[in-house]
């Protein structure tokens, strides 16, 4: 797993590279955490582009950090998951509380 | 059956993507679909996932989880099975959302996914000790048959 990120004003791109499952879920959430830090933060984009696969060890990663960024105005954006990763979160309902853009 | 094999490995999360990657492999003789791959991929990796994390709380010893894969003309038939310490209440377990470890950013999804992503999931005790997974899917539907009969 490897993770890729940027800073723009008030918003942080986090890009996902590789397979998130149980082996990679503490990375994830460990380096999404320290990322999402600054009290700044309106708006964490998760690019899922080159994101493999995810099981549903992911999917608590997700919500996890929805928990963590909601009560301070967080809004969490993911997007272009592949076909294999759409497939999971739109079982979960993931997207019933983060938004999905292409 | 048409072909069958069985891998057995030490409850390591390491081993996930070996366990789930190597089903799928073994299933393209079924020649399915990617959106299929996918599916056993997924569905493999949550009950591998389930065994690893939940079947050996604070065990010293070297554990071990098998994974059966049998193939016959339609289906890929798919049984894990651990000797931990099973599930007290599998009608409970099977639920969305639930989890016996909310404290560690489970899901509770599980179950629910490899049910979506099969065709059919039974989840019953081993013995003497443990939990075994049995999930069916099915890779060439009717049209197959139809055609295989009347080639």
């Amino acid at each position: 797993m490897k993770i890729e990120h940027y800073k723009n004003s008030s918003e942080l791109h986090v890009k996902l590279c590789g397979e998130l499952d149980e082996l990679t879920g503490s990375y994830v959430r460990t380096a999404i955490d320290s990322l999402t830090d600054e009290n700044d933060l309106k708006r964490l984009y998760i690019d899922m582009s080159e994101l493999s696969f995810m099981d549903s060890t992911g999917i608590g990663v997700l919500i996890g950090r929805y928990k963590r960024l909601k009560p301070r105005g967080v809004q969490i954006i993911l997007q272009a998951p592949t076909q294999a990763v759409d497939r999971v979160l739109g079982l979960s309902g993931v997207y019933t509380i983060m938004t999905k853009a292409v | 059956m048409k072909n069958e094999m069985t891998l057995t490995f030490l409850a390591k999360s390491e081993n996930e993507a070996f366990a789930r990657n190597a089903v799928a492999a073994f299933c393209v003789g079924l020649d399915p679909t990617i959106d299929q791959i996918n599916d056993i991929k997924t569905a493999v990796s949550e009950a591998v996932t389930n065994a690893i994390v939940h079947a050996y709380p604070n065990s010293k010893g070297e554990n071990y989880v098998t994974v059966r894969t049998s193939i016959d003309d339609t289906s890929v038939h798919i049984v894990v099975s651990d000797t931990g310490i099973g599930i007290d209440d599998i009608e409970s377990a099977v639920q969305p959302f639930y989890t016996s470890k909310p404290e560690d950013e489970r899901s509770g999804m599980g179950f629910t996914v490899m049910e979506s992503f099969t065709d059919k999931l039974t989840i019953e005790k081993n013995e003497p000790v443990g939990t075994v997974v049995t999930m069916t899917k099915t890779i060439r539907g009717a049209d197959w048959k139809k055609k295989k009969h009347c080639d």
